[in-house]
C-alpha cells in the first residue's frame, strides 16, 4: 500500500452516558493518503458513532470515553473550542446522510458554500474565494453560474443537494473526510454519479476518505480496504479484494451472501436475527448467537486481533477454518422461468393513467400480473411505480382514467367502493414498518384486525390464525404482546407481512418492503417473500428500485420511468437482453461485487 | 412522494429516560416524565390541598353556610376566625362550602369541552378537504370572541342556568381544544398504518377512534389542563358576575362581588376566595405546563425515522 498514513483510529471506546453501556470499543483504524476504507455493518453496529467521532462529536447520551484519533500527529479527541473548530470542516469535513436536512432551507446555496470558506479563513481574499466556490462546483459537476449559486436547497434535486454536500466537505482541501452513508437515500444512477464524484476527488486530493455504509455492494468499486463492524468493534479489516475473495469472518460471508445478485448466480441469503443494539450485546463474540460456526469459546472469550498479517485482520476464533472453505459454495442459482402465454391473468391493467392533483404521474400504463407468478415493478423515484401499486390497491385518492381489472371484474378506484371479498383478496405491505403499524396497538391487536374485518371466527380460532401467521412469517408467539417499537424494523415488517397473510389474499403487493432496511434484513425478508409465494401460489407485485433484487424474487419484471413502462417480459429477458436504453443505464448502474 | 430508502441508526442511542415502557403506554410515560418535573409536583401538590378543602371542607366548617353569627363585616373572632361577611355569616364557612362549585362546574365544563373540540378536531384532520375547510371556519368564527363575551352572549339568551353555564363555558373551549386535536390528527392520518386500516375496509368511526385517537393522547392531556385552568378562571368570572350560582348559596366567585363594597372593612372576605382562585389556577396551571415539557421531552426522545 502507498501514501503515507493521515489518519490513525487507536482503541476508541464509546458509551452511552450515564450508564456506561458500550457501543464502541477497541476500534482501530488507519487510512492512508487517497484511500477510500469502507466501514460496513448493520443498524446498531455503531458505525455512524465511530464516524462522527471522528470530529470529536457525539449526539446526546453518548460519550468517547477512550481512545486517540491522530490525524497529522495531533489528537482531535484532545482538542476543545476555537482549535476544534478548526479542525473541523478544515482538516476533518463530514458528509451526512440525508443532504436535505442538512443544508439550511431559508439559505441560498451559493451562501451555504461561502460560509465554509469564510469560517475557515479560506483563499487570501474575496475574488480569490469565489474562484475557489466557482471550482468547487466544477469538481462536483454542478454549474457555478450566478443563477444556481442563488438557488434554495429546495430547488435542487436530491442528487445536487448530495454533491452541494460534497462540495462543502471537499471546500478546503481537507485531509480526511467522513462520509456517513451519503447516497442511500438517492437513486441508483444518481448514485453512481455521486460515488464516482467521491472517489475522483479523494484520489485527485490525496484526501483519506471513511466511507460508512450498511450496504457492501456501495463499497465494492469504491473502496480500497473495508472494515466490518459488528456489534461496536470491528470483526475485520482488509482490502476490498481480500474481503469480496477471501474473506475469514463468517459474518462477512453472512454480509457478502445477503447482497442481491443481478446475475442470479447465487441464491440470496439472509442473516436469521439481527443486530443486538448496545446494552443487549452477549458476552464474548457478540456473532455467535447468529453464527454457523460458533463454538463453546465464543460465548465466553472475544477473539483477539489475529490474521494472515497486518494489511487483513480479524477477530474469529476460527477464522483458519472459515478461510479455508471456499466461498460461496453452497450457493444456488435462482430457478429460471420462462414465459408461459397460457397463464391466467389475476390482475389486467389497461390504459392506466392517474394524476396527483393536477399533474399526471401514470401515463396510458399496461401489465399484467398472472396467477401464481411475482412481477417486479422496477423504477427510480419518481417513475410512478408506487402510484401504480396504489391504483390497484384502492390507495389513490386522485383522479385515475383507464381499467383494472381483477379476473375480468373492473376494481372500483377506492378500496371503500370495493366489496369485502375483493379488499380480502388484494393485500398491500407498505414500504416502511416504522409507519404502517400503528405505535399504540400489540402485534396481537395488529393481527386480529384483519381476522376481525373478513372473517367470523371464534375467539380460539382467531388466536389459532394469528399463531399461524406469526408462524408463516418465523416470528415466536412470544412477541404477541409486544408493541410495535419494542422490535427491530426486520421484526416489524415480518408483522407486517403476517397482517396481509393473515387475510389469506391471492393477490399481495409489496411496495418498496425492503428499503427502509438493512441489507441483511432485506435478503431475510425477500427470502421470505418467495418462499410464501412458492409455498402458498400467491400472485405477488413487487414494487422496488433495487434492479438487483428482481432475479431473487420475480419471475417477471417491468421496468418504469417517468410514469411510464418502458420494457416488461420475464426476468431473463429483460435483465439478460434489455431492449430499452433506460433499463440498459438501470443495469450499468446498479452496484455490483 | 418518499419512496427513497433510507437506513438510519437514529435510534441507536436511547437516553436512558425513554427506555422503560411500549409506546402503548406512551401518555402513562408522559406523565411519568411529567411527574419528575418540580413544578408539576408543586402544582399537583396544590391542587390536591384545594380540592380536599373543596371535597371536605363542609365536614370541618363550624357554622352552616347561612348562618348568621354576628355583625355584618365583623372582623375576625373567636366564633368567626375570618369574620363576616355582608349579611353577618362565616366567611371561613362559606369558603370551606364554596369551592365544590368552581371545581366541579370546571372540571365538568373542560371535559365537555375536550369531548367536542375532540371530535370536530378528528373529523376535521381525518377527512380534510372541504369537510375540514367547513368545519375549521366556522370555528374560526367562534374563535374570534373572546370566551367570556361569547358565553355572556349565549347566556343572556337563555338565562343563567347553572346546566347552561358548565354547556357554554365548555363550548368556548370546544374550538381551541379543535385546533390543537386537528393539527395532531392531520399528522397521524398521513401515517401508513391509517391507509392500512383504510384498505381493509374499517369503518371511519374506527379509523378515528381505534387508529387514530390513541396517537394523540398526549397533547391532549396537556390541553386538558390548560383548559382546566381556563375553565377555573371563567367559572369563577361568570359567578363574580352574578350569571352563576344564585344567593344565597356558598361559591367563592359568587363570594367575591357580594363582599366587595365591603373589602376595605373586611378583607378576608374577598381576600380568601380570591387567594383560593389564584394559587388553584397556578397550580392547574403548573401542571399543564409540566405536561407540556413531558411531551416535548418525548417527542424528542422517542421518535423512530
Amino acid at each position: 500500500m502507498s501514501g503515507q498514513v493521515v489518519l490513525t483510529v487507536e482503541d476508541l471506546k464509546i458509551v452511552i452516558e450515564p450508564s456506561g453501556i458500550l457501543i464502541d470499543d477497541e476500534v482501530s483504524l488507519t487510512i492512508r493518503q487517497g484511500e477510500v476504507l469502507g466501514l460496513v455493518g448493520e443498524s446498531a453496529s455503531g458505525k455512524t458513532t465511530v464516524a462522527t467521532a471522528l470530529l470529536k462529536h457525539q449526539r446526546r447520551g453518548a460519550k468517547i470515553a477512550g481512545g486517540r484519533v491522530l490525524v497529522g500527529g495531533r489528537d482531535v479527541l484532545a482538542l476543545s473550542g476555537e482549535e476544534l473548530r478548526e479542525v473541523r470542516g478544515g482538516l476533518i469535513s463530514y458528509v451526512p446522510q440525508d443532504a436535505s436536512a442538512s443544508l439550511n432551507p431559508a439559505v441560498r446555496i451559493g451562501t451555504q458554500l461561502m460560509e465554509i470558506l469564510e469560517a475557515h479563513d479560506y483563499g487570501a481574499s474575496g475574488s480569490a474565494r469565489t474562484e475557489r466556490l466557482e471550482e468547487m462546483m466544477a469538481e462536483v459537476l454542478l454549474p457555478s453560474d450566478r443563477q444556481f449559486l442563488r438557488r434554495y436547497p429546495h430547488q435542487l434535486s436530491g442528487g445536487q443537494q448530495q454533491r452541494v454536500a460534497v462540495a462543502m466537505a471537499f471546500a478546503c482541501r481537507p485531509k480526511v473526510i467522513v462520509l456517513d452513508e451519503p447516497t442511500t437515500a438517492l437513486d441508483v444512477t444518481t448514485q453512481a454519479h455521486v460515488l464516482e464524484t467521491v472517489k475522483g476527488l479523494s484520489e485527485s486530493y490525496g484526501v483519506a476518505a471513511l466511507y460508512v455504509t450498511h450496504d457492501l455492494a456501495v463499497v465494492a468499486n469504491l473502496a480500497d480496504r473495508i472494515a466490518v463492524m459488528y456489534a461496536g468493534r470491528l470483526v475485520e479489516v482488509g482490502s476490498r479484494n481480500d474481503l469480496f475473495t477471501r474473506s475469514l469472518h463468517p459474518y462477512s460471508r453472512k454480509l457478502l451472501a445477503a447482497i442481491p445478485d443481478l446475475t442470479g448466480n447465487r441464491a440470496l441469503q439472509g442473516i436469521p436475527g439481527s443486530a443486538p443494539r448496545p446494552g443487549s450485546r452477549p458476552e464474548g463474540c457478540a456473532f455467535a448467537p447468529r453464527c454457523d460456526w460458533v463454538i463453546d469459546r465464543c460465548l465466553s472469550e472475544f477473539p483477539p486481533v489475529d490474521g494472515p498479517g497486518a494489511d487483513h485482520q480479524v477477530r474469529c476464533w476460527r477464522h483458519a477454518e472459515v478461510g479455508a472453505e471456499p466461498m460461496g459454495s453452497d450457493a444456488k442459482g435462482a430457478e429460471r422461468v420462462k414465459f408461459d402465454p397460457s397463464l391466467e391473468n389475476v390482475i389486467a391493467v389497461s390504459g392506466l393513467s392517474a394524476y396527483y392533483g393536477r399533474k399526471k404521474t401514470l401515463h396510458d400504463v399496461t401489465m399484467h400480473l398472472h396467477t401464481r407468478r411475482c412481477i417486479a415493478l422496477v423504477g427510480e423515484s419518481g417513475s410512478g411505480k408506487t402510484t401504480l401499486a396504489r391504483c390497484v390497491a384502492g390507495l389513490h385518492h386522485f383522479k385515475i382514467e383507464g381499467s383494472i381489472k381483477h379476473r375480468d371484474k373492473e376494481l372500483a378506484r377506492d378500496a371503500r367502493g370495493r366489496d369485502r371479498a375483493t379488499r380480502q383478496t388484494i393485500q398491500y405491505i407498505f414500504q416502511s414498518p416504522y409507519s404502517s403499524l400503528n405505535p399504540r396497538k400489540t402485534v396481537r391487536q395488529i393481527l386480529t384486525q384483519p381476522l376481525r374485518v373478513f372473517f367470523d371466527f371464534s375467539k380460539s380460532e382467531t388466536e389459532d390464525r394469528v399463531a399461524f401467521a406469526l408462524e408463516q412469517v418465523a416470528l415466536d408467539t412470544s412477541v404477541l404482546r409486544r408493541y410495535p417499537d419494542e422490535m427491530s424494523g426486520g421484526e416489524r415488517q415480518r408483522v407486517a407481512i403476517a397482517r396481509a397473510l393473515a387475510a389469506e389474499p391471492t393477490v399481495l403487493i409489496c411496495d418498496e418492503v425492503t428499503s427502509s432496511l438493512d441489507v441483511s434484513v432485506q435478503a431475510a425478508i425477500v427470502e421470505l417473500l418467495a418462499q410464501l409465494q412458492h409455498e402458498t401460489g400467491l400472485s405477488m407485485l413487487f414494487v422496488t428500485h433495487n434492479l438487483a433484487l428482481v432475479r431473487s424474487i420475480a419471475q417477471e419484471v417491468a421496468v418504469m420511468s417517468e410514469g411510464r413502462i418502458v420494457e416488461a417480459g420475464t426476468v431473463d429477458k429483460v435483465l439478460e437482453d434489455p431492449q430499452a436504453d433506460y433499463t440498459r443505464k438501470l443495469l450499468s448502474d446498479t452496484p455490483t461485487i | 412522494m418518499s419512496e427513497l430508502p433510507k437506513v438510519t441508526d437514529s435510534n441507536l442511542v436511547e437516553p436512558a429516560s425513554a427506555s422503560g415502557g411500549g409506546a402503548g403506554s406512551e401518555w402513562v410515560a408522559t406523565l411519568r416524565n411529567a411527574w419528575s418535573f418540580n413544578r408539576t409536583r408543586i402544582g399537583v401538590g396544590i391542587v390536591v390541598v384545594i380540592a380536599l378543602l373543596a371535597v371536605l371542607g363542609p365536614v370541618f366548617a363550624p357554622h352552616t353556610p347561612t348562618e348568621f353569627v354576628g355583625a355584618p363585616y365583623a372582623k375576625a373572632s373567636g366564633t368567626a376566625l375570618f369574620g363576616t361577611d355582608s349579611l353577618g355569616r362565616d366567611v371561613l364557612t362559606r369558603v370551606l362550602y364554596g369551592g365544590r362549585t368552581v371545581l366541579s362546574l370546571a372540571l365538568a365544563a373542560t371535559i365537555i369541552g375536550l369531548f367536542g373540540g375532540v371530535t370536530f378536531g378528528l373529523i376535521a384532520g381525518y377527512a380534510r378537504r372541504w369537510v375540514d375547510e367547513t368545519v375549521m371556519r366556522t370555528l374560526d368564527v367562534l374563535l374570534a370572541f373572546p370566551q367570556l363575551v361569547l358565553v355572556l352572549l349565549l347566556i343572556s339568551v337563555v338565562g343563567p342556568k347553572l346546566w347552561l353555564i358548565v354547556l357554554m363555558v365548555g363550548l368556548s373551549h370546544a374550538p381551541r381544544i379543535a385546533r390543537v386535536t386537528r393539527a395532531a390528527a392531520l399528522e397521524i392520518s398521513q401515517r401508513d398504518f391509517v391507509k392500512a386500516a383504510e384498505a381493509l375496509g374499517e369503518s371511519k368511526l374506527r379509523i378515528l377512534v381505534a387508529e387514530i385517537l390513541p396517537n394523540i393522547t398526549s397533547p391532549l392531556l396537556v390541553e386538558f389542563g390548560l383548559r382546566l385552568t381556563y375553565s377555573i378562571g371563567l367559572i369563577a368570572a361568570l359567578s363574580f358576575l352574578g350569571f352563576g350560582l344564585q344567593p344565597p348559596a356558598a361559591d367563592w366567585g359568587l363570594m367575591i362581588n357580594e363582599n366587595r363594597i365591603g373589602v376595605s372593612v373586611q378583607p378576608w372576605a374577598v381576600a380568601l376566595p380570591v387567594m383560593l382562585i389564584g394559587v388553584l389556577t397556578i397550580g392547574t396551571n403548573l401542571i399543564a405546563d409540566g405536561l407540556g415539557r413531558a411531551l416535548i421531552g418525548i417527542e424528542r426522545t422517542g421518535g423512530e425515522s
